[in-house]
């Protein structure tokens, strides 16, 4: 990946009404994330027996599930907990996979013919098992979903930051420096962790839809989230007893992790394009 | 070419050990207990003693890991905590419908993806190229139990144009088990009733299971295309007078296909997440439901069992993808 500074990719992204719109999904997710105490018009833990089930209503606008709770206030807290989610996988996989893969490309060697090896063991099965084989074995919990997707997302991050560290080590300003008598960490952290970053930022921005998704398949399947956590995809699973006469139970939240996977993707789409034309919307 | 190829096994066996390893000691350090969630809270420390002596757990774990292994290399997979039997024979049971089930997804994903992806480069910049980039970029954004529920509720629930989860209805005899998948067996017991219902029941999950495979494969065919577009041969063909339609489809979709090759693999990963799903809503007896359940139960030896299986066949697929992509680009020559 060639190096393009942020303000280029921005200036690419303002002529791609798609990414645009990404980024607009992406900047409604954080403002709903933040307002979400401020605006839902109910509590989204408090249970009213009394008013089970019902549809969308002016009382409540996207109906009620089957403990009475609002739908609606769930869905904006919820936002709060899929927006946590990818950004402390992000921070979490992200940092530790860059300090691994620079640490990798830069001494090289057999430390990292051998971790190498493992991110190959790691990248050969399907991140969502792996996930899965994680949280069972943990307990499911939202921490602990956090804890298994970042064990699935680390080696994307080593093998970019790896791929970077390598192309910076044998840059003139490195060896300037190294003649300069600059100590190897010296090295490493003032010249090759900085030159590797921005790749791997980007990478994060767009992993994070890839994140959020798994976050809700796991909590969809039982192994996330536990109820009654408003998380959006413990509350697909909820409504889906309720199908066909009380559609709107699984029906909104659905919708909710679909708008915002589809708002990273559409920004990622754009940032990829400008990257690599090759590779758009092939990973999702 | 064999030597390319007897390495690649021989790297294959070394990550599926590695894979082994890692799972084995995540599902053995944990803090959860599986004979508890068998037994119940409330089950004397004699008979927790003894459950545990009968799947080893009494021993260290370093001891345990080299017992699976040991019986691993024969075969023996160890016996399922939850349903009590072999999980090798489990596995032989549930896995032809994930096999059926992904097959027709394979091969929807290619007819639709390809196509879809034609349309697109040949109407590059038009409308027909921005609504098949929006399908495409829906098609890696949905979530699968979503995409699966809301499909229930319109073809099942609502229209009753098709039929809802299960491999048939529940008042039909399943023919004989020969292969075990369904549509085949219902062929070879000569059941045409058996094999239209089976086929109609998997019209939804495969749909649900492709969505994914056709975006993706749509997306990059789409870009290949327009790359082989640009080469001079292909001036070379119009200016011969070809019809645009042999150009596009004769001459061009030959060196498209090449790239598409290779994301083959990547859409096969994700059918098999797709399934642990897709079978969950569908209630499909398949492998990615046994897994489902495996890892609900925290039923280690079929947890390892299962993931073992799927990393196999992830790895036999793209082990398959890389060599007829050797085979197919001539430049490239494995060592």
């Amino acid at each position: 990946m060639k190096r393009t500074p942020f303000l280029e990719i921005w200036r690419a992204l303002r002529k791609n009404p798609l990414s645009l719109t990404g980024l607009v999904i992406i900047l409604g997710l954080v403002i709903t994330a933040i307002l979400a105490p401020y605006v839902a018009p109910y509590d989204p833990l408090r249970t009213k027996p009394l008013e089970r089930l019902e549809p969308p209503s002016k009382l409540h606008l996207l109906g009620t599930d089957q403990l009475g709770r609002d739908i609606l206030s769930r869905l904006l807290y919820g936002a709060r907990i899929s927006l946590r989610i990818a950004i402390i996988v992000a921070a979490l996989a992200g940092s530790v996979g860059t300090l691994i893969g620079i640490l990798c490309g830069y001494f090289g060697g057999r430390v990292d013919n051998l971790l190498m090896r493992v991110t190959d063991i790691f990248m050969a099965f399907p991140q969502l098992i792996l996930a899965m084989a994680i949280s069972s074995a943990l307990g499911p919990s939202l921490e602990n979903v956090i804890i298994a997707i970042s064990m699935t997302e680390w080696t994307f991050f080593a093998r970019l930051a790896r791929s970077r560290a390598i192309a910076v080590r044998e840059e003139d300003y490195v060896e300037a420096a190294r003649a300069m008598g600059a100590g190897r960490w010296r090295i490493l952290f003032r010249h090759v962790l900085p030159m590797s970053l921005s790749p791997v930022i980007v990478q994060a921005t767009l992993e994070m839809g890839g994140i959020i998704r798994t976050a809700a398949s796991l909590g969809f399947l039982g192994l996330g989230a536990q109820p009654p956590t408003p998380e959006w995809g413990v509350m697909v699973t909820a409504g889906r007893n309720y199908l066909p006469g009380q559609w709107w139970v699984s029906t909104f939240p659905g919708l909710a992790i679909f708008i915002t996977v589809l708002g990273f993707n559409l920004l990622g789409d754009g940032i990829r394009d400008i990257l690599d034309p090759r590779l758009r919307g092939v990973k999702g | 070419m064999l030597v390319y190829i007897l390495k690649r096994l021989a790297w294959m066996v070394f990550v599926l050990f590695g894979v082994m390893t890692i799972v084995f000691f995540i599902s053995h350090v944990i803090p959860a207990d599986p004979v508890a969630a068998i037994l119940g809270g409330q089950a004397p420390p004699e008979l927790i003693e003894k459950v545990r002596a009968k799947w080893n757990l009494d021993k260290p774990l370093y001891d345990q890991y080299i017992i699976y292994l040991w019986r691993l290399l024969h075969g023996d997979l160890g016996i399922s905590i939850s349903t009590g039997r072999p999980v090798s024979k489990d596995l032989i049971q549930f896995f032809p419908a994930t096999l059926e089930l992904a097959t027709v997804a394979t091969l929807l994903s290619v007819i639709f993806g390809v196509i879809t992806g034609i349309l697109s480069a040949v109407k590059s910049g038009r409308s027909a190229d921005h609504l098949s980039r929006i399908f495409a970029l829906s098609g890696i954004s949905m979530p699968v139990f979503w995409l699966g529920l809301l499909m229930l509720l319109l073809f099942y629930y609502l229209l009753g144009w098709l039929p809802g989860p299960g491999q048939l209805p529940y008042y039909m005899p399943r023919p004989p088990r020969v292969t075990g998948m369904i549509t085949i067996d219902s062929l070879i017991a000569g059941r045409f009733d058996a094999f239209i219902s089976a086929l109609r029941h998997l019209v939804m999950p495969s749909l649900v299971l492709s969505f994914f495979g056709i975006a993706a494969i749509s997306r990059i065919t789409r870009s290949s295309m327009l790359d082989v577009l640009r080469e001079e041969y292909i001036n070379t063909a119009r200016a011969k007078g070809l019809r645009e339609m042999i150009v596009v489809l004769k001459h061009a979709l030959k060196n498209a296909m090449l790239p598409v090759s290779t994301i083959i693999g990547i859409t096969y990963g994700r059918l098999l997440e797709g399934s642990v799903i897709t079978e969950t809503i569908f209630a499909w007896p398949g492998l990615g439901r046994y897994a489902t359940n495996a890892f609900l139960a925290i039923d280690f030896p079929a947890v390892i069992g299962s993931t073992i299986l799927i990393a196999l066949l992830y790895a036999l697929t793209n082990l398959v993808v890389d060599i007829s992509y050797a085979y197919l680009n001539p430049k490239i020559r494995y060592g």
